[in-house]
């Protein structure tokens, strides 16, 4: 069984099986010339906090909706782009991969671009919450209302990517 | 008729339970389920203008009206990544 190119669960996420199933979902075998890739990993500090690791919580179901709205605008938008993207739940230590996406492209500026928009958009829209656990505390990070239809909040996505 | 709420992250906290399964009027939009919510916990009131809301795990509106047996969810700011 092939790799699913969007899927958010419990398990520790490899980068590499994901760059090489979406370069494999090509219907044009050769007519790739990039695939780029982003790992987001749990980091030692934040907001001058010591932190010690990171639960993550999702709405599984909602949240693999998310992953397939940003595949599909990625497509509206790069349409020669294929996205790939795991996100992990549960506790992840520092150091950990908390998500891993691939985008396979003919050219790297396009596959470069959706990499970075997509990582974005998740952070914008994607149903998915990080709790940090530090020295003396724990706390739920809240960052963006989850709005996928905020054309601002996309547009916003758009300019990062690309600038 | 009643609905199925779920809650996440703080706002599960704060209520104490991931599910919770409500009696609302006919006419009751994903709002008004909100509105009753925080009437029994006045600490959600704070999220009134930084959550989003899903029907049946897709996105929704709050102006949405809802159905017998729908499963409402309601979502804190994220912060995934």
């Amino acid at each position: 069984m092939s790799l699913p190119l969007l899927s958010i669960g419990p398990a520790p996420l490899a980068l590499e099986p994901l760059a090489r199933e979406v370069a494999a979902r090509t219907i044009d075998p050769g007519s790739d010339g990039a695939v780029t890739t982003f790992v987001g990993l749990v980091r030692n500090h934040n907001l001058g906090r010591r932190v010690l690791y990171l639960e993550y919580e999702a709405y599984e179901p909602l949240a693999v909706r998310a992953f397939e709205r940003i595949s599909a605008e990625i497509a509206t938008r790069w349409p020669w782009v294929r996205l790939a993207l795991h996100h992990r739940i549960g506790r992840v230590d520092i150091g950990e991969a908390s998500v891993v996406i691939a985008a396979a492209s003919a050219h790297r500026a396009d596959a470069f671009r959706a990499c970075r928009y997509a990582i974005e958009r998740v952070k914008q829209i994607a149903p998915i919450w990080k709790r940090e656990f530090f020295d003396g505390g724990d706390v739920w990070i809240e960052g963006a209302t989850a709005d996928p239809e905020d054309a601002a909040a996309r547009a916003e996505a758009e300019r990062v990517a690309c600038a | 008729m009643r609905v199925t709420v779920r809650l996440f992250a703080r706002l599960r906290d704060i209520v104490g339970a991931a599910e919770l399964s409500r009696e609302v009027g006919p006419d009751a939009t994903i709002g008004g389920v909100w509105r009753q919510l925080v009437a029994d916990f006045p600490e959600l009131a704070r999220y009134e203008r930084s959550i989003s809301t899903a029907v049946n795990a897709d996105y929704a509106r709050m102006d949405q009206a809802v159905r017998d047996g729908d499963d409402v969810a309601f979502l804190p700011p994220v912060s995934g990544g």
